[in-house]
């Protein structure tokens, strides 16, 4: 996988969120809950179960239910409060930092 | 996106959604809507039968487009339609192009209105 060292880290933690619930707020401002269906090295997400948090607001949002989202658009990615292992995370981190 | 997932692990992969209805929603905002018939590793799609999706306030309007190619940085999300539910709610009503155009210089020209007034009150200062 030709991957910058970050761009490595956030994949592996993505792929453990596969299954839990997110939000993934886009750059259009359009914010989407659903379950992660997977995620790969580009950080492109698909979710599922989807609905749209403003949904008047979006009315052609109405009868999808999966989506793919280019990761280029995303702009933040909400997750369950215990969704979180923050320990391993700053460990991940440190060890990509002394790596990189 | 990964072809072959090293760890069996479901990649994010657009070939579940070939040869489906989806929706396409690009970075300047417009609904196209098709049948998807190629993509790439760059989210560069090929939409057959391709329409877009014009909505003002509760007005729309399906304009028909053919055979299209979508360069990838444009896609900001792709849909799958779920065929049993609507596309769109019920209240909403169908208009001709001409009047969709109508209703969207409308829009426009009533934002247009709301940004000069706000600048004009931010240029008063007041608190």
């Amino acid at each position: 996988m030709l991957l910058p060292g970050f761009a490595m880290l956030f994949f592996s933690y993505f792929k453990e969120l596969v299954g839990k619930e997110v939000t993934v707020e886009l750059k259009n401002d359009l914010a989407i809950t659903g379950i992660l269906h997977s995620v790969d090295q580009y950080l492109n997400i698909k979710l599922e179960n989807t609905r749209v948090v403003d949904e008047a607001k979006y009315p052609h949002m109405l009868s999808v239910k999966n989506c793919f989202i280019r990761g280029s658009v995303v702009r933040y990615v909400q997750l369950p409060p215990d969704g979180v292992d923050v320990d391993i995370l700053h460990d991940a981190t440190r060890r990509e930092a002394r790596g990189a | 996106m990964s072809w072959a997932g090293p760890d069996n692990f479901p990649a994010t992969s657009l070939a579940d959604n070939l040869d489906k209805k989806l929706l396409v929603i690009l970075r300047d905002g417009r609904k196209l809507v098709g049948t998807l018939r190629s993509f790439d590793q760059f989210a560069n799609v090929v939409l057959e039968r391709a329409i877009e999706r014009i909505i003002v306030g509760e007005l729309y309007c399906d304009l028909p487009l053919g055979l299209y190619i979508i360069r990838g940085e444009n896609v900001v999300l792709i849909g799958e339609l779920d065929v049993e539910s609507e596309e769109l709610p019920p209240h909403m009503v169908c208009v001709t192009p001409s009047e969709i155009k109508l209703a969207q210089k409308a829009e426009k020209d009533a934002t247009e209105l709301k940004g000069t007034m706000r600048k004009r009150m931010e240029f008063l200062d007041l608190d």
